[in-house]
């Protein structure tokens, strides 16, 4: 069951362990040596890639988690929640990713919990900061059952169980509140950044983009695993989530191009400047091709076809996130910034041991459905019912 | 009580010296450099036959403390932006949010600050003394005054002498007004001020959206709790019809109605 062709795995080990030991030379050289020393931030430019991807995308990357709870526990869409176990511990891995990225960016780390007594309420970062310490705690407690499970502790497991649904409100309150405050972070430099991407609509912007985003991340993580665990989801539940998606991506669509025609911006997007190219591709990436790719039957109807419209969207949400936080703001920075080689290598490890944490978790914690399992309750949900219609029979 | 700077470009000379009275204050060393930094908190820029002593604004409403997440920048009542080293966790957001430029950062050390002229709070103004650069300024051209007195000064020099000034006191209102104000003979965009910022404070900008949330959590709270309740009560409604029909089938001993 458990056999994966070896040759491929050997490439990505090659790459994961190249990336682990970058990250382990970077780690060293930013906490002995300092900012100044491994990143190519300055005072012109104060934030980069590590804010831009490692906490700003990083966090949308991980709003699986809030999206699927949603749609399984609050709108009550049962035949979805095969996919929760997989898109909490995604969204889980990933806010300790983000908070280990965050450790890197902080010029003093081992301040990090000033924030939980020395308060700023008028600060963005203050409400972020409360919301993603309160939101991981929540996913914390969203992915105990599985530990639970797997080490037989039934009675804490039953705790956890009663409280699963005001778990997911506050689960879902807490990521709107945070998804959409990231981009609040930007609403004070309206003059430092370009108008394609200013608007005082950015916290909603960002926390449509984040749904759209969740729902893709999971549709990826759903192929994936079934490729390498031999675990299999229906396709027709794959194709489900994508319209969703599809339909959060339209919402999402309308709203963007109603705010450039607010600006009168039109006519410059196709001026040939590197914003308005950036522009482009994160449209083209984020919304034109996947949902021209959905309109075909022969791609929204297969597995691969499905896998790969939210390979885009993922790829055009990093594009948005990353425009947001460094294209927009490059003029104004005097195009000072592009991300150092150690900034890249700490990303890569950061998103290496995303991945290899998570097939870990997924080959030793009950976190796919075993099929075995599923036969069960089905044994069982038909005995009960013919318990009961076989009872007149007996009268 | 609150104080402010005065700076009338007109009368300034160009001779330095509250950038070394300045460098001197806080120790550090005596260079020209053309830009502030970690090491240096003002200097003098030469354009349209003016100098211009670029320095931290102390903005009124300064949005450097506004985004501050553990409030380690802060407005005092005396008039400066001060920093608490010890609160700082060093996210930046002070340097990205600034719209003068002003916060720099200790990038080469392992325990970093953030640094910018502090009008000399703790040594000085705080006590209600002149700041050392004011002190140093033998042009009469950076005053140190409660700000009021400061603003009646600065129109008293434009209206006596309208030839020699621009009617226009930077810093009285741009970004809901500064601490350190300018009056020159050259229109101020001319001579690099910022002329975009608009005369709202810009933390009111993040405040419109801050301000709201509780409202928002509230409804949303509302709204998320109704929706699975509907749902959930659908679901028990469908098994309950469910229940009913296998019970009927049970009377009417396996025979429809």
């Amino acid at each position: 069951m458990m056999k994966i062709s070896m040759p491929k795995l050997t490439v990505w080990k090659i790459v994961a362990t190249l990336f682990i030991t970058g990250a382990a030379i970077v780690t060293f050289r930013r906490f002995f040596y300092g900012l100044g020393e491994t990143t190519n931030l300055s005072d012109a430019a104060p934030w980069g890639l590590w804010i831009g991807f490692d906490v700003v995308t990083g966090v949308g990357l991980a709003a699986g988690g809030f999206t699927l709870c949603g749609i399984v526990y609050l709108f009550n869409l049962k035949r979805f929640k095969p996919i929760v176990r997989p898109a909490i511990l995604t969204a889980f891995l990933g806010y300790m990713l983000v908070i280990v990225g965050l450790m890197f960016d902080l010029g003093r780390p081992w301040a990090i919990w000033h924030a939980i007594i020395m308060w700023n309420p008028h600060s963005v970062m203050f409400e972020v900061a409360w919301c993603v310490m309160l939101y991981t705690t929540v996913l914390a407690l969203e992915f105990s059952p599985v530990l639970l499970e797997r080490f037989k502790l039934h009675k804490t497991l039953k705790i956890i169980k009663a409280i699963t649904i005001p778990l997911v409100i506050a689960g879902v309150l807490l990521s709107m509140l945070h998804q959409s405050s990231l981009g609040s972070l930007y609403l004070i430099i309206p003059q430092k950044m370009h108008a394609f991407w200013y608007s005082p609509m950015l916290p909603v912007f960002f926390f449509v983009s984040a749904i759209a985003v969740g729902i893709g991340m999971t549709v990826i993580e759903a192929y994936l695993s079934s490729r390498a665990f031999k675990r299999t989801l229906e396709t027709p539940l794959l194709y489900e989530l994508s319209r969703i998606m599809i339909g959060v991506i339209l919402v999402y669509a309308t709203m963007r191009v109603l705010d450039l025609a607010e600006k009168g911006l039109f006519a410059s997007i196709l001026n040939g400047s590197l914003e308005s190219n950036m522009l482009l591709l994160e449209f083209a990436l984020f919304i034109i091709f996947p949902v021209a790719l959905f309109t075909f039957k022969q791609i929204r109807k297969t597995r691969l076809g499905l896998f790969l419209i939210s390979i885009s969207v993922v790829l055009g949400f990093v594009a948005n996130r990353l425009n947001v936080t460094t294209t927009s703001l490059d003029a104004y920075f005097g195009g000072v910034y592009f991300p150092s080689v150690e900034e890249f290598i700490l990303t890569g490890g950061i998103i290496t041991a995303g991945f290899w944490l998570f097939s870990l978790a997924v080959k030793h914690l009950p976190i796919f459905p075993d099929e075995h399992l599923d036969n069960e309750e089905i044994i069982i949900d038909v005995t009960s019912i013919r318990t009961v219609s076989s009872k007149p029979m007996q009268v | 009580m609150p104080f402010a700077l005065l700076i009338d470009l007109t009368t300034c000379v160009g001779c330095g010296e509250c950038r070394t009275a300045c460098q001197n204050a806080h120790g550090f060393p005596e260079v020209e450099i053309q830009k502030l930094t970690a090491n240096n908190f003002t200097y003098l820029e030469e354009k349209e036959d003016l100098y211009i002593r670029r320095m931290c604004q102390h903005c009124e409403e300064p949005a450097c403390a506004s985004v501050c997440p553990v409030g380690a920048l802060y407005k005092t009542s005396a008039g400066p932006v001060n920093y608490d080293a010890d609160k700082c966790i060093g996210c930046r957001y002070c340097m990205l949010a600034c719209p003068f430029d002003v916060p720099s950062y200790e990038w080469d050390s392992i325990n970093p600050r953030v640094r910018k002229c502090t009008m000399c709070y703790d040594e000085r103004t705080s006590k209600g003394e002149a700041t050392a650069c004011s002190e140093a300024c033998p042009a009469e051209a950076t005053l140190f005054g409660e700000r009021s007195d400061l603003i009646a000064e600065a129109l008293t020099r434009i209206n006596d002498d309208p030839d020699s000034y621009v009617p226009k006191i930077y810093g009285q209102a741009e970004a809901g007004g500064t601490s350190v104000l300018y009056i020159s003979s050259v229109p101020f965009e001319e001579l690099g001020f910022k002329s975009t910022l608009g005369y709202e404070p810009l933390p009111d900008k993040t405040w419109d959206v801050l301000s709201k949330l509780p409202n928002v959590v509230v409804t949303a709270g509302v709204m998320v709790a109704a929706v699975y309740w509907i749902t959930n009560r659908r679901s028990e409604v469908m098994e309950f019809n469910e229940a009913v029909k296998a019970d009927d089938h049970r009377k009417n001993n396996g025979r429809e109605k």
